[in-house]
């Protein structure tokens, strides 16, 4: 394989926007799988679509567009599944559809072509500038960064909500970061991956690290780094077959996943005990 | 009224339409073990919700350790107060430890942006020594059975050093050896270590013969208080569940034997 395409400025791009995208999905993907809350992160994912649609058919920055309907969606989903008024599924499955709905009718009311629309279903990591560049690093530091300096909150918090709060950490408070950085990351994440791709990054690594670990850090460490190889396999698969790249770092995360499950020691729950307990015997 | 470590007076709690304390008045002495007893629905857990802050009193007034309970005020308080819940629903597949878990009993006393230095750790370890788990202390938690869980649950509470301890229905769906275990448990605490003790639960048969002190609940009232042996007669209790004097006679002496 021809590998003088990596010395182009654009795949330079590509390869660090797959970086930067890979674990800021993933490191938030582990919070998706802990609070046993995918629905919301897709729910939240097409809210962004949306969003980015509407902004384009009124002449806005797209990204805006993403952000605020984004967090609105989630404004309305946090309170629901947090007071637990409303089972969350049935929640998020009405604010899904109505996103989705909202999509198809500002697609259908934007006048000329709809490449730019098409391109945020799909996304276009290849023609990522230095300014997305740089927005994803925020967003990725923002995520890493305050996953480091509040992990303690956000352990209580994915343990048990009531838990936390009982011991006086603010785990609403923390929640609802958590579902602020989740719209951060989808957001700037968009239009290199694409609307309808990007759960899949969020979900798949974190999944695939949950098969591995009991350690909460070394699932955050598993995730950011499948996250990643996803990102970079994924791009030189679509380099090298010539098909779109947010299909393929899609499926190859799907990929790591499976194998992650196949492997994965806590299907042998039975055996693992029935060894550590013999050791614990033996000792 | 210095050495009342709880006063709650003509407390009104609701949930929307759901009137859960409808004008309570309870006031708690340091050191002391209350079981709070009733039946399902009469606003025992509401009662233990203001002692540790999470509750919202519609009308009333709440003072725990010296501190009058408002809204927005409770952060401070709920790091004083432990909270054992009824058996979790745990994801088999969490990744923590049992000793992770422990752990988080200190976060509140930890504050912002400070890790558990070795100091917070050897509290963890002496207090899973306490509750008899330091041999399960690096299995994940979600391989615990539910006498095991509460175990640990009662651990966190105690690395959290609190000098309230409140227990909502503890035993509750546990067998019968894990229960008695777990209720040994608790007057072992309250004994070595003079906390004040709030105990709720539905179920007579899992009240700890160590309580000063018995609280009726019904209703969203308190219905009687008194020493257990005075209070917890055949005549109270038919009254406290709606049944006829001959069923609780025959319920209880059924449980003698049994």
């Amino acid at each position: 394989m021809d590998l003088s395409i990596f010395g182009y400025h654009f795949m330079q791009n590509a390869i660090l926007s797959a970086f930067l995208g890979g674990i800021a999905c993933s490191t938030v993907g582990v919070f998706v799988v802990l609070m046993h809350m995918p629905f919301i992160g897709v729910c939240m994912a097409h809210a962004a679509f949306a969003g980015a649609l509407l902004a384009l058919w009124l002449g806005f920055d797209p990204l805006i567009g993403a952000f605020a309907l984004s967090l609105l969606s989630a404004a309305i989903i946090g309170p629901l599944a947090d007071r637990g008024e409303l089972n969350p599924e049935t929640s998020v499955g009405v604010i899904f559809s109505l996103m989705l709905g909202l999509a198809f009718l500002f697609m259908g009311l934007m006048p000329g072509t709809r490449s730019t629309a098409l391109e945020l279903l799909w996304g276009s990591i290849l023609t990522n500038t230095r300014s997305d560049i740089i927005l994803l690093g925020v967003v990725a530091a923002a995520v890493v960064g305050l996953v480091c300096l509040f992990y303690k909150e956000v352990q209580a918090t994915i343990f048990n909500r009531d838990m936390a709060l009982s011991v006086g950490v603010p785990a609403t408070l923390t929640l609802y970061a958590v579902l602020f950085l989740t719209g951060a990351t989808i957001t700037t994440s968009l239009r290199s991956i694409g609307g309808l791709l990007i759960f899949s990054l969020i979900l798949n690594p974190a999944a695939a690290a949950y098969q591995l670990t009991y350690n909460m850090k070394r699932m955050f460490l598993l995730s950011a780094a499948f996250g990643v190889l996803s990102g970079w396999i994924g791009l030189l698969i679509s380099y090298a077959a010539d098909i779109p790249s947010g299909a393929t770092i899609v499926i190859t995360s799907s990929v790591i996943f499976m194998i992650a499950a196949i492997f994965s020691p806590k299907r042998k729950v039975k055996g693992w005990r029935a060894k550590k307990l013999a050791d614990e015997n033996s000792a | 009224m210095n050495d009342t470590v709880i006063d709650i007076e003509d407390a009104v709690v609701s949930y929307r339409e759901d009137i859960a304390l409808r004008g309570a008045t309870l006031r708690v002495n340091p050191g002391e073990f209350v079981g709070i007893v009733g039946p399902n629905g009469a606003g025992k857990t509401t009662l233990l919700t203001i002692v540790n802050g999470l509750g919202k009193l519609v009308h009333g007034r709440v003072s725990v350790l010296g501190h009058c309970l408002t809204p927005g005020n409770g952060h401070c308080l709920r790091k004083k107060v432990g909270y054992v819940a009824q058996v979790q629903n745990i994801d088999p597949r969490m990744p923590m430890s049992v000793r992770d878990v422990v752990m988080i009993g200190r976060y509140g006393l930890l504050g912002l942006l400070r890790g558990p230095r070795r100091h917070d750790w050897q509290i963890v370890d002496e207090v899973l020594e306490l509750v008899g788990m330091t041999h399960l202390a690096r299995r994940p938690i979600g391989h615990l059975s539910g006498g095991e869980q509460q175990r640990v649950a009662i651990a966190r509470c105690l690395a959290q050093e609190p000098e309230i301890f409140l227990l909502d229905e503890p035993t509750a769906s546990l067998d019968w050896k894990a229960k008695s275990d777990i209720l040994d448990l608790v007057k072992l605490i309250h004994s070595s270590r003079h906390l004040t003790t709030l105990f709720v639960t539905h179920d007579l048969s899992s009240l700890p013969l160590a309580c000063d002190r018995v609280v009726l609940m019904k209703n969203g009232l308190i219905w009687g208080e008194g020493s257990p042996k005075e209070l917890l007669t055949d005549d109270n209790l038919s009254k406290l569940y709606d049944m006829p004097l001959w069923a609780v006679e025959k319920r209880r002496r059924e449980a003698v034997l049994a």
